[in-house]
């Protein structure tokens, strides 16, 4: 009898060892798990302000001037300087270095077409008009607008003018001008007429939409964590092996108590919103204010949606005409960085301040309070209206690690072998 | 004065705070999109669009101001606030009321859920000398509606 209850309990363990992972999951675990492969990634959502983003002779030209290293003020950066191909289109630095050190940590352009809002705090609304902020940023690219539109005019005007029909007229416009370019090249600017300052914009906004058409042909390839999901969500047993038994363990706690699916959602791993987390401020004595000045810059911005360079009627503008402006959770809020190849970016956060997957896990589970504003995330022993702490053990918090590992994969770039 | 009380109803409903355990939504949620107003002075109908609830996507739902008797309530001034109870934030636009469709059916667009999971959408009326509020819970699962 006893030898019967032995031999039934030992049959019961190697069931419960050698059960399919597929027969592991609930079915709502399942759901959830299918929603995050990389299968359920679409095409880049149309982008209304630039008509020349889906072009393949745009996005040609956007890959030129991408890795073209005279659009700046010293002919050695480039967009690529800081989002280096090598390394997924990001530089591994806490802060980016073009001209000087900036003060936030690069970020990868993978998939970044995906988003409504851009930068960590959002203070741009396309992509386009992203890729213009960096180059006339005194501590990227230093360069200026009429710079800038020289260029276009002596290196790639044929492409240029295919796209975009004639470059303004170069004469009478001085070498280097641009309003947020140094006092000198600000007063150049401020000579010149209207007309004339308004056709280089338009040039300089085109030169962002041939980059934003390149920017849009990357996006993230399969992961060891797509593969393990594949086949459980299609019940089949050839590919379970692609996750470890600790890579599996920190994957049901990423969809469970760790809560990292609450914002790290869908097939880019991002809820691509603003949340404050308490994350500490690199310089304690000027915390970063994050998305909130941002709603006003962006409003404000002459390269937005709504503005004269976009291409979108303004009813196709419905993310800044009701941008949440009011919202007190945005004070020190950062997006939500997507967390494909999160293994391959260290450091972490809005200005690389976790060197490593295992400070970011300790700094969710210790909750700190925030230096401004207010973190969403409720701390240990502490009573919280909306959620409850993230508690996890030593072991647990390493098989989190491990499973973050697991989303590696390929950067891909659309027509070329992946 | 009248209006003073409308702006704070509106006000405490934007603040309201929940007391719930975890991440899943309470068991007990009424998802219901038709009920009374909280004081019960109308009849309240929040209606998705023709797609339900979908993730990512500026949507425009529609509200159906009706009295007691079921008669559409007209020229209502209608503010909105609402977020995700457990995640302590709000939606990621700012959805507002724009435009009364015809008599008693108001336009709410900019609605934009950005996480499955469960959302609150919070609603002050003021139909002339009337003034109340309405709540509505709706969970998302994985985009997809939960009723």
């Amino acid at each position: 009898m006893k030898h019967a209850l032995l031999a039934a309990a030992l049959a019961l363990l190697l069931l419960t060892a050698f059960q399919p992972a597929a027969r592991s999951w609930t079915p709502a675990e399942r759901a959830t798990l299918a929603a995050l492969h990389i299968g359920r990634l679409d095409a880049p959502p149309a982008d209304p302000s630039n008509a020349v983003a889906d072009r393949p002779a745009a996005a040609a030209l956007g890959r030129q001037l991408f890795f073209d290293a005279r659009l700046s003020a010293n002919d050695r950066v480039s967009c690529a300087s800081c989002h280096a191909p090598e390394r997924g289109f990001q530089d591994g630095r806490p802060l980016g270095e073009g001209l000087a050190t900036g003060s936030r940590r690069t970020m990868p352009v993978p998939a970044a077409s995906h988003a409504s809002w851009f930068f960590w705090d959002g203070r741009k609304d396309s992509l386009w008009s992203q890729a213009l902020g960096p180059l006339e940023d005194a501590a990227e690219h230093g360069a200026n607008r009429v710079q800038l539109v020289r260029l276009l005019a002596e290196a790639y005007r044929p492409e240029y003018e295919a796209l975009f029909g004639p470059l303004p007229p170069l004469a009478g416009l001085p070498a280097a001008a641009g309003p947020l370019g140094t006092p000198a090249e600000r007063a150049a600017w401020a000579r010149l007429p209207e007309a004339q300052q308004q056709a280089v914009d338009r040039a300089f906004a085109n030169l962002g939409k041939a980059i934003a058409a390149y920017e849009r042909t990357l996006m993230p390839g399969e992961s060891r964590f797509d593969r393990y999901v594949a086949a459980v969500v299609g019940d089949r047993p050839a590919d379970e092996a692609a996750l470890s038994p600790a890579e599996v363990r920190g994957l049901r706690l990423f969809i469970g108590k760790a809560q990292c699916v609450s914002c790290h959602a869908g097939p880019l791993l991002t809820d691509q919103h603003f949340h404050n987390t308490g994350v500490p401020p690199r310089d304690p004595r000027r915390p970063d204010p994050g998305r909130s000045p941002a709603v006003a810059r962006v409003l404000a911005d002459p390269f937005n949606c709504l503005g004269r360079f976009s291409d979108a009627p303004p009813q196709h503008c419905e993310e800044l005409r009701y941008i949440a402006d009011d919202d007190p959770h945005l004070q020190a809020a950062f997006k939500t960085p997507g967390l494909r190849n999160v293994a391959e970016r260290a450091p972490y956060m809005h200005a690389g301040q976790f060197a490593t997957l295992e400070q970011v896990i300790a700094h969710y589970v210790s909750a700190p309070g925030a230096a401004l504003g207010h973190s969403e995330l409720a701390r240990a022993g502490q009573r919280h209206a909306e959620r409850a702490p993230i508690a996890l053990g030593a072991a647990e918090a390493a098989d989190l690690a491990a499973f973050l590992r697991s989303l590696s994969g390929p950067v891909c770039e659309r027509g070329r072998p992946c | 004065m009248r209006r003073s009380t409308f702006l704070a109803t509106a006000a405490a409903l934007a603040s309201a705070a929940y007391l719930t355990a975890c991440g899943s939504p309470p068991r007990d949620l009424d998802l219901s999109l038709k009920h009374p107003s909280t004081q019960g002075l109308f009849v309240v109908t929040l209606e998705p669009p023709a797609t339900g609830p979908v993730l990512d996507q500026i949507q425009t739902w529609q509200l159906h101001l009706a009295d007691r008797d079921g008669a559409p309530v007209s020229q209502a001034r209608i503010l909105f606030s609402g977020g995700m109870p457990q995640h302590g934030h709000g939606f990621p636009t700012r959805p507002r009321v724009t435009r009364e469709i015809r008599p008693g059916v108001y336009a709410l667009e900019g609605v934009k859920f950005s996480m499955s999971g469960w959302w609150d959408m919070r609603f002050g009326l003021q139909a002339g000398e009337r003034t109340d509020t309405a709540v509505f819970n709706v969970v998302l699962d994985d985009g997809r509606h939960r009723s």
